[in-house]
């Protein structure tokens, strides 16, 4: 009884409830849960959605109004909707426009896939067959043959991948142990109106491809001699 | 009997209507399909449809609206098993016809006088002597000037209710009954309110005639040409009334529960190539007409402001007996001029109110059905009843003090 009358006296504010909980008017003698509460109800600025319709409307046309007259920012800035606005007098739209404009992938995007060169550019794979063992895809066609090189054995007589296959899960790189198959041309499988023109083949993955500056077939038995040195040549390394 | 003059044959109404129809509103019609695309995107941080092209020729992608109306002539008329093909034929019809008839009681334009196109019009001589030759032809630029004009708009728009509703009769299809009834129902609820919200409009102006208010303005103490002298200051309360009931009539978001084309089923679920289309030109079609109406009722119609019939005045007034303009600063334009200036601004008005109501579809969420009704029959019924009220007691004060003094 008496904690009914103790609530009583927050009646004088009710319909400000907000964040801290509904007003109690009174609470049940019964039971300290059951309480009357004062029912907030919307008032006549808000049952009439005039003052929000409002609002709405600014927010609205002052977008319209600053894509439709302020110049379109550039498409490097651009497609990083939630980044950071970099201020500017350029208006808001983000779309950018595929075929004319390509968004730049992060460094270690994950792409169409290329064969590295050795420095007589030749193809560095050796065809130890890790890379089709290990793609999940089944996506790696190898067929090896005897290389003319005595020091390396063999040699992909073949090597194709199909991209429509592909998961760009990235293992065959992980895999190789000697960098002849990277990921990292920042470009993506093209498309494709023939499912054949999808696969890739070792002369289109080496068009893409540079040479390595990772040492092939290790340091050579001479490797502890004065004088040799690691080779420092960087040529096009990404 | 002597053959009609050429002036005669433009006065006609169904060469005017033609003219409206096929020069005017389709056009803007489906402007407004690519427009919206445009703006809403725009709204959106988007760009929007912008590709469509004939060879080289893009104009940012106007030519969408071409693309999407030849997709859609040419697309499968499919017609469900089990509908009931006269009223499926009918409805799309009954939903676009009474918006184009609706059009022939919108002045978009002044009376153009042939004759008199090169002169400086003299308004107090037209008044005063319409038989003088310079009036002897005259094309009024509004189909038909009669006295019950609004209400005849209410009456042939009420026509549209049944092409939404018969159209999801004869669906056969429970989702497209609904969306019937619920289009039956709103269309007919907002429809009180949209015609008491103009009652207060007629009690200021004394007419039905939308000529006679764009001609006229609300009072006769300022010109018809001076923005404050049009209905947006006088009814302030009664424009958003029915600004509100009208975009309800339109049937389009926040108000649009009986289409609801993404979520909720609408009508012409059924409904498919050009039938659908029809629909949808309606709708647009209806957008215009309804920035038509709230621009000759409450905007001044093709009035340019402070434009009157013989040019730009601020201020001032026309001396009757030496019929020149006293006081004030007056530059006099020859009548072709002031006429094409007038009905650019008639366009203008419209495009601007068409956008408008773009801007709304796609900034407020939709209502739910209930809070629908709420609004409609709980506070836009009382309100323009309300508005109605404090109209004519303001007018019968307004009487009673003027006729005292």
């Amino acid at each position: 009884m008496s904690a009914a009358h103790d609530d009583h006296g927050h009646g004088d504010h009710a319909g400000h409830g907000g964040s801290a909980g509904p007003v109690v008017l009174s609470v049940s003698d019964r039971h300290p849960r059951v309480r009357t509460i004062q029912v907030v109800r919307p008032g006549m600025a808000d049952a009439t959605f005039l003052s929000a319709t409002a609002k709405g409307l600014g927010i609205t046309l002052k977008h319209f109004a600053r894509n439709l007259f302020l110049p379109l920012r550039k498409a490097a800035l651009r497609s990083k909707a939630g980044a950071p606005d970099v201020v500017g007098r350029g208006n808001e739209i983000e779309t950018v426009q595929y075929p004319e404009e390509k968004v730049t992938y992060p460094e270690r995007f994950r792409g169409l896939h290329r064969l590295m060169l050795r420095d007589d550019g030749n193809v560095r794979c050796v065809a130890c067959m890790c890379c089709p063992t290990v793609c999940p895809a089944h996506c790696i066609t190898i067929i090896p043959e005897e290389s003319d090189n005595h020091g390396i054995e063999k040699r992909p007589a073949v090597f194709e991948i199909d991209e429509l296959r592909c998961v760009v899960c990235g293992l065959c790189v992980e895999a190789c142990p000697c960098d002849a198959i990277r990921m990292d041309t920042g470009d993506h499988a093209k498309p494709v109106e023939d499912r054949a023109n999808a696969i890739e083949t070792k002369d289109s993955m080496m068009a893409r491809g540079i040479r390595s500056i990772a040492k092939q077939g290790g340091e050579g038995p001479d490797w502890r001699a004065p004088g040799h040195a690691s080779p420092s040549h960087d040529d096009g390394h990404r | 009997m002597s053959l009609p003059s050429i002036y005669d044959i433009l006065d006609f109404a169904a060469v005017k209507w033609l003219f409206v129809v096929l020069a005017l509103v389709m056009p803007l019609a489906s402007l407004l399909t690519w427009a919206e695309r445009r703006q809403s995107a725009m709204m959106q941080d988007r760009l929007g449809p912008n590709r469509a092209n004939i060879g080289p020729i893009k104009l940012k992608g106007i030519l969408h609206f071409v693309a999407d109306a030849l997709k859609m002539i040419f697309k499968e008329d499919f017609i469900p098993a089990n509908v009931h093909r006269g009223l499926f034929a009918l409805a799309p019809i009954l939903a676009l016809a009474p918006v184009l008839i609706a059009f022939a009681i919108i002045p978009f334009g002044p009376t153009i006088y042939p004759h008199a196109l090169t002169q400086t019009l003299d308004p107090y001589l037209l008044a005063t002597n319409p038989g003088a030759p310079q009036f002897a032809d005259s094309i009024r630029l509004q189909m038909f000037a009669i006295d019950f004009g609004l209400i005849f708009y209410f009456a042939i728009l009420t026509l549209a209710n049944y092409g939404g509703t018969i159209a999801g009769w004869a669906s056969y299809n429970k989702w497209a009954l609904l969306g019937g009834l619920r289009s039956s129902s709103q269309m007919m609820s907002y429809e009180v309110a949209m015609g008491l919200a103009l009652m207060g409009a007629f009690l200021v102006t004394g007419s039905l005639e939308p000529g006679w208010i764009v001609t006229h303005g609300a009072s006769d103490i300022l010109s018809a040409s001076n923005p404050l002298n049009w209905l947006w200051l006088w009814q302030p309360v009664g424009f958003v009334l029915f600004f509100t009931a009208a975009i309800a009539e339109t049937k389009r978001a926040p108000f649009d529960i009986p289409e609801g084309e993404p979520e909720i089923i609408g009508y012409f679920v059924e409904y498919s190539g050009i039938r659908w289309g029809m629909f949808f030109l309606a709708e647009f079609i209806e957008i215009v007409f309804i920035s038509s109406v709230i621009a000759t009722v409450f905007f001044g119609g093709w009035q340019v402001p402070f434009l009157d019939p013989d040019g730009f005045r601020f201020g001032g007034y026309i001396d009757q007996i030496s019929h020149t303009s006293v006081g004030g600063w007056f530059r006099p334009l020859p009548h072709w001029l002031v006429a094409s200036l007038q009905f650019m601004a008639f366009g203008a008005k419209v495009i601007l109110l068409c956008m408008f109501q773009l801007l709304i579809r796609w900034t407020l969420p939709r209502f739910r059905a209930d809070q629908l009704m709420n609004l409609g029959w709980k506070l836009l019924l009382p309100l323009s009843l309300a508005n109605i009220m404090v109209t004519a007691l303001v007018k019968l004060i307004y009487y009673f003090l003027t006729a005292g003094s």
